[in-house]
């Protein structure tokens, strides 16, 4: 083949560079994306400085700001934990949505149904565990029929998301109705409410005991190691004897019953109430946090922190400076959009045509 | 009889958003290319569609005319929904980027601008942002002469609709043509399938992948500017358009890929998604009835992959990426 035809830019694989390197790779997309961040506020005509101070004062400055970033960061971060061991697999569970949904569903029949025969921590925990069966059950579906018939997952799961919602919107409407005609489940009484703890509801502790724990599971057992294995390759977990079909399943269902705890901790700890909303989108940004924390575990902490000032900040700039708050979604989106380019030059080596001719690599 | 012409019609207006959404989908997935931002670009070419009206009527004053105000529309959302899909494309075809987790950064990117502009639009014209009526009802006219809307039933049915819709389906034909009949269209649906094997025969992947993505995303953006102008009556309004992009999502699966089942498969999601202000069936709630669409298409999910049958399923190498020096 003649030189001519060696292109100007290819690509090679690489494993090899340096955490040091690796980091500022990151932080420097972080940085970037903050920066083309400046366009979108420019336009409104406000000076971009004194908008992401804004945002910064919004959500830290103050005790009570800190902590309703908090309470936006914790679901955030054990949804994101729900994700990685799925993700790890290669299942691509986009249904933690609907697995929230779900699992706020069952937390709330308790709440609504039990509360004054129950006393207040049994209550809490049967609310915890129901919660936990149900999201899990409401993603193993899709996992059966993927173990089964290898049905498509990725359509599965997103599909599963807006049949939970309607089911909430069902029982918005219909059986669960408080006043007639009002469209919304009644308000929580306080013996179906988690504690808070330091002026944050309690979510923030399960949160990072999820942390450890789930960092345990994926690194340090057996069951963490036979996903890492079907992650890498189908074939060789196949051929080592284990049962693919059954770990999919058994993921699934851990994947779906965290985010079922989400479920509960959304509605018992911050909105004390079921809507067709209680996700918010949570399902699917932490999809993002997982994925750009390499689905490492304390990372997720880091970044669900970082788009949690981003949302509430937004919240802050909006009354402020009559920035519309959707500013946090566009900064956001371009965050992800920089990250995710980052992995790009981590991942692989630019190699670059000189003088013409054919060279060898090292 | 008439409530049943009324659904139809009705139908079909909401049908004609979906498919352009799904039609777009359609060409992107054909290249392999899961593109979950159909929200956010749908979102995009309805913040953007409108803004392009808008501005052309605010700069052209009382000489607006109908015609050239839904070119402009048209241009401005395919515009935004093929830059939308171009940062798409970029990460995932050039830098190899995940595929599901860009195109939900797409998704949340493209509900911020398009909320963005939406409000920025509304903020700095004051309060309200709306076309002249006479503007507003050039999108929404239909466009056969009365005589032919007034034949009784098939009238209203085949010919009492916006140009919005018969354009929708000349894409669909002009699609479903493409991909079978054209030297073309087949390479894309050979890249969707095995891009190794493509590569090895000479076609250009990376060309094919990027130009089905961005024309796609352009497709899929002219049905939120199609919401907004008919439906929603020219009035920025993010609430009616949530959700929208993804219900397109589930009928391109409905339609097992094919541009021709998009005609019918969109008119009747349509119906399902606005059964419940015009028909109630006893002990079926109405909420219930908007379920219905993404149930059907999990049944459909799980046929096709229980058949097995060739033909039926989604293109091979969906979400996958390619690169060439991995094997």
């Amino acid at each position: 083949m003649s030189d001519t035809r060696t292109p100007l830019i290819r690509l090679a694989k690489r494993t090899d560079m340096d955490r040091k390197k690796i980091w500022c790779i990151r932080v420097g997309s972080i940085i970037i994306a903050l920066l083309l961040g400046f366009i979108p506020i420019l336009l409104t005509g406000n000076n971009p400085l004194s908008a992401y101070g804004v945002i910064i004062q919004g959500s830290l400055s103050r005790p009570i700001y800190f902590k309703q970033t908090v309470k936006i960061a914790v679901p955030l971060l054990c949804c994101a934990l729900a994700i990685a061991p799925c993700f790890k697999m290669r299942f691509w569970n986009i249904g933690a949505e609907g697995q929230i949904t779900m699992g706020a569903v069952a937390a709330t029949y308790f709440a609504l149904f039990w509360s004054n025969r129950l006393p207040h921590v049994p209550l809490l925990l049967i609310m915890f565990i129901s919660g936990a069966i149900t999201g899990g059950l409401w993603a193993l579906i899709p996992a059966f029929f993927k173990a089964r018939w290898n049905t498509n997952e990725t359509l599965f799961t997103l599909m599963m998301n807006y049949i939970a919602i309607g089911i909430v919107a069902w029982l918005q409407g219909g059986p669960w109705e408080g006043r007639k005609g009002s469209q919304l489940i009644p308000m929580f009484s306080d013996n179906a409410r988690i504690p808070t703890v330091l002026g944050v509801h309690c979510g923030w502790i399960i949160a990072l005991i999820l942390v450890l724990l789930m960092y345990v599971y994926m690194t340090k057992t057996k069951q963490g190691y036979e996903i890492a294995v079907i992650g890498d390759s189908v074939n060789t977990a196949r051929y080592a004897g284990m049962n693919v079909g059954w770990i999919v399943m058994r993921t699934m269902f851990l994947s779906g019953a965290i985010s079922g705890i989400v479920g509960f901790i959304i509605v018992s700890g911050a909105n004390f109430t079921l809507y067709k909303g209680v996700a918010n989108g949570v399902g699917f940004t932490s999809i993002s946090i997982a994925w750009l924390s390499q689905l490492n575990s304390f990372a997720m902490i880091a970044i669900s922190m970082m788009l949690a000032v981003l949302e509430k900040g937004a919240n802050t700039l909006q009354t402020r400076m009559q920035i519309p708050a959707s500013i946090a979604d566009i900064i956001t989106g371009i965050l992800l959009f920089c990250m995710l380019s980052s992995e790009f030059f981590i991942n692989y080596r630019l190699i670059i045509r000189r003088g013409g001719r054919k060279e060898e690599q090292p | 009889m008439t409530t049943i012409i009324t659904l139809i019609v009705a139908a079909v207006t909401f049908g004609t958003v979906l498919m352009y959404g799904t039609l777009g989908e359609i060409l992107t997935e054909k290249a392999g290319n899961l593109n979950l931002g159909v929200e956010g670009i749908m979102y995009m070419g309805g913040a953007f569609g409108l803004a392009g009206a808008f501005y052309y009527e605010k700069a052209a004053g009382a000489a607006a005319s109908g015609p050239l105000a839904i070119i402009l529309a048209i241009i401005a959302a395919f515009a935004a929904g093929a830059a939308a899909s171009a940062i798409y494309s970029f990460l995932t075809i050039t830098l190899r980027a995940n595929q599901n987790v860009t195109g939900l950064a797409l998704s949340i990117f493209g509900t911020g601008i398009g909320q963005f502009v939406g409000e920025f639009m509304r903020v700095s014209e004051g309060g309200y942002v709306a076309l002249s009526n006479n503007l507003k009802e050039s999108f929404s006219a239909a466009i056969f002469p009365q005589a032919l809307i007034d034949i009784p039933v098939v009238g209203r049915i085949f010919f009492s609709h916006t140009v919005f819709f018969y354009m929708a389906v000349v894409v669909a034909v002009l699609m479903f043509l493409f991909l079978k009949k054209t030297r073309y269209g087949m390479y894309l649906t050979a890249v969707g399938e095995s891009p190794a094997t493509s590569d090895a025969a000479g076609i250009n992947i990376t060309k094919y992948k990027y130009i089905a993505t961005i024309i796609g995303g352009g497709i899929s953006a002219i049905g939120g500017m199609v919401y907004i102008m008919t439906t929603a009556g020219c009035v920025w309004n993010h609430e009616g358009l949530s959700g929208v992009g993804w219900l397109a999502v589930a009928l391109v699966i409905f339609c097992i890929w094919r541009p021709l089942n998009a005609i019918w498969g969109s008119v009747l999601f349509g119906a399902m998604m606005i059964m419940y202000l015009r028909i109630s069936i006893p002990f079926i709630p109405t909420e219930i009835y908007k379920i219905l669409p993404y149930i059907v298409t999990v049944i459909v999910l799980i046929l096709t992959s229980m058949k097995n049958s060739r033909d039926k399923q989604p293109p091979a190498s969906l979400g996958i990426n390619y690169f060439r020096e991995e094997r």
